[in-house]
């Protein structure tokens, strides 16, 4: 059967992306940054997933006004890196895998959760970002994708418990696929920031530390956290953070943390960046 | 305060709710459109003209030629939407981002180095005064 190995959380900051797709990575300014990301590199080089369900958020790429979903989960054979007004980034398509992806929604829809199933759309820097960061820039991604696309832009987005209880039941559901695969989730977005009005620029270290620490065991009181305390305590933009609870809901009550990065500021933003193995 | 908007006393912040959306659905579906190469070069050719095509308001329509996002977003624009006129300008995020406070590029920028904004002071507008 498929199993669920390791969740892996990042931030998504576009920028990163396009110092990667610059080749500026080991320059002195972003060093500290990009050497956070240099043990899990070589950590999933070994590990080798299979498929990769990797929680993000479309920033008006996919879905605009006209349609937006809370969960949405691509089914397709492959979705190409979008146009975000600045041209494509130059990274490989990214592979679907449409067994495994209608496997999950069939059966988390029938676990009550009501996803949408997009079998046509341009992922962003949200989806590909985290991949650049874990497997450099390679010809093709070594993995296929699922993208789970979780709404956090029009307020109000689905609550933490929601998110917590959507990772459960997608681990359900790939526990139950009749296939022999390596299967890892990421949780992706935050930190801490704020992308407009006065307070612009806001970063709470202190939060996002406590964050970071209570996501490995007492993640039912982080589920518990209002979408307007987020915003209150962590910037607007800060509510991303609730991506990270579907992440930690899809693993076993017992994780290892095995690495773990942050660093002020990447633009705008605070970047996090854990590692977990599940544990018996 | 409404209780189905718990975000009001928050200062120098406007979460983009319901109501917002509906205000800036127009704003933001042109911003939209500047996904397309094709669509920036018409924009930046002639704005006006292109904005005219737009069901937006007079008001929406001036705010994107003076590029000012604190207007915009007052009118309901989103930031994910907005920075596509930032992109077509060729400006980063940040500099779309730091033109809504009351620092110059450089001083937000060095702000972020220093750590950012911090949260003590800013969570409550009765703090602010």
């Amino acid at each position: 059967m498929a199993r669920i190995s390791a969740g892996v959380a990042t931030s998504h900051v576009p920028l990163l992306g396009r110092i990667i797709d610059i080749n500026q990575t080991d320059s002195d300014e972003w060093r500290p940054v990009f050497s956070g990301y240099d043990f899990t590199r070589r950590w999933i080089a070994e590990q080798k997933p299979d498929v990769v369900i990797l929680v993000y958020n479309d920033h008006a790429t996919a879905f605009d006004m006209k349609i937006i979903p809370t969960f949405a989960i691509g089914c397709g054979p492959e979705f190409q890196p979008a146009d975000e007004g600045f041209g494509a980034r130059p990274v490989p398509t990214v592979q679907g895998a449409p067994d495994l992806a209608s496997h999950i929604a069939q059966s988390v829809i029938q676990q009550d959760f009501d996803l949408t199933i997009v079998n046509e759309m341009d992922v962003d820097h949200g989806l590909t970002v985290p991949l650049s960061l874990m497997f450099g820039q390679p010809q093709a991604w070594p993995c296929k994708v699922i993208p789970l696309a979780v709404n956090v832009v029009l307020y109000p987005g689905p609550s933490g418990q929601r998110c917590l209880n959507l990772g459960r039941a997608i681990r359900q559901a790939v526990e139950s696929f009749d296939a022999d695969l390596n299967v890892q989730i990421w949780g992706t977005g935050g930190l801490s920031h704020q992308l407009l009005g006065e307070r612009a620029g806001l970063i709470n270290q202190q939060w996002d530390l406590a964050f970071m620490d209570k996501l490995k065991d007492d993640y039912a009181q982080l589920a518990s956290i209002p979408q307007s305390e987020y915003i209150r305590e962590s910037g607007t933009e800060g509510c991303e953070m609730v991506m990270w609870l579907v992440m930690r809901g899809a693993l076993n009550a017992r994780v290892e943390e095995i690495h773990r990065h942050y660093h002020v500021p990447v633009s705008n933003t605070a970047l996090g960046h854990l590692v977990y193995e599940n544990r018996d | 305060m409404s209780s189905q908007q718990p975000y009001q006393d928050i200062p120098g912040t406007t979460v983009f709710d319901s109501s917002q959306a509906r205000k800036g659905y127009h704003l933001n579906q042109f911003c939209m459109s500047l996904m397309k190469a094709q669509n920036r070069q018409a924009f930046k050719a002639d704005e006006a003209g292109y904005l005219a095509h737009w069901p937006m308001s007079d008001e929406q329509r001036q705010a994107v030629l003076d590029r000012d996002y604190t207007r915009m977003i007052a009118l309901g624009g989103n930031i994910y939407y907005l920075v596509k006129i930032s992109a077509t300008d060729g400006l980063s995020v940040a500099a779309a981002v730091s033109s809504m406070t009351d620092m110059s590029s450089e001083e937000y920028l060095q702000m972020m180095k220093n750590g950012g904004r911090p949260v003590t002071g800013n969570r409550y507008i009765q703090e602010k005064k």
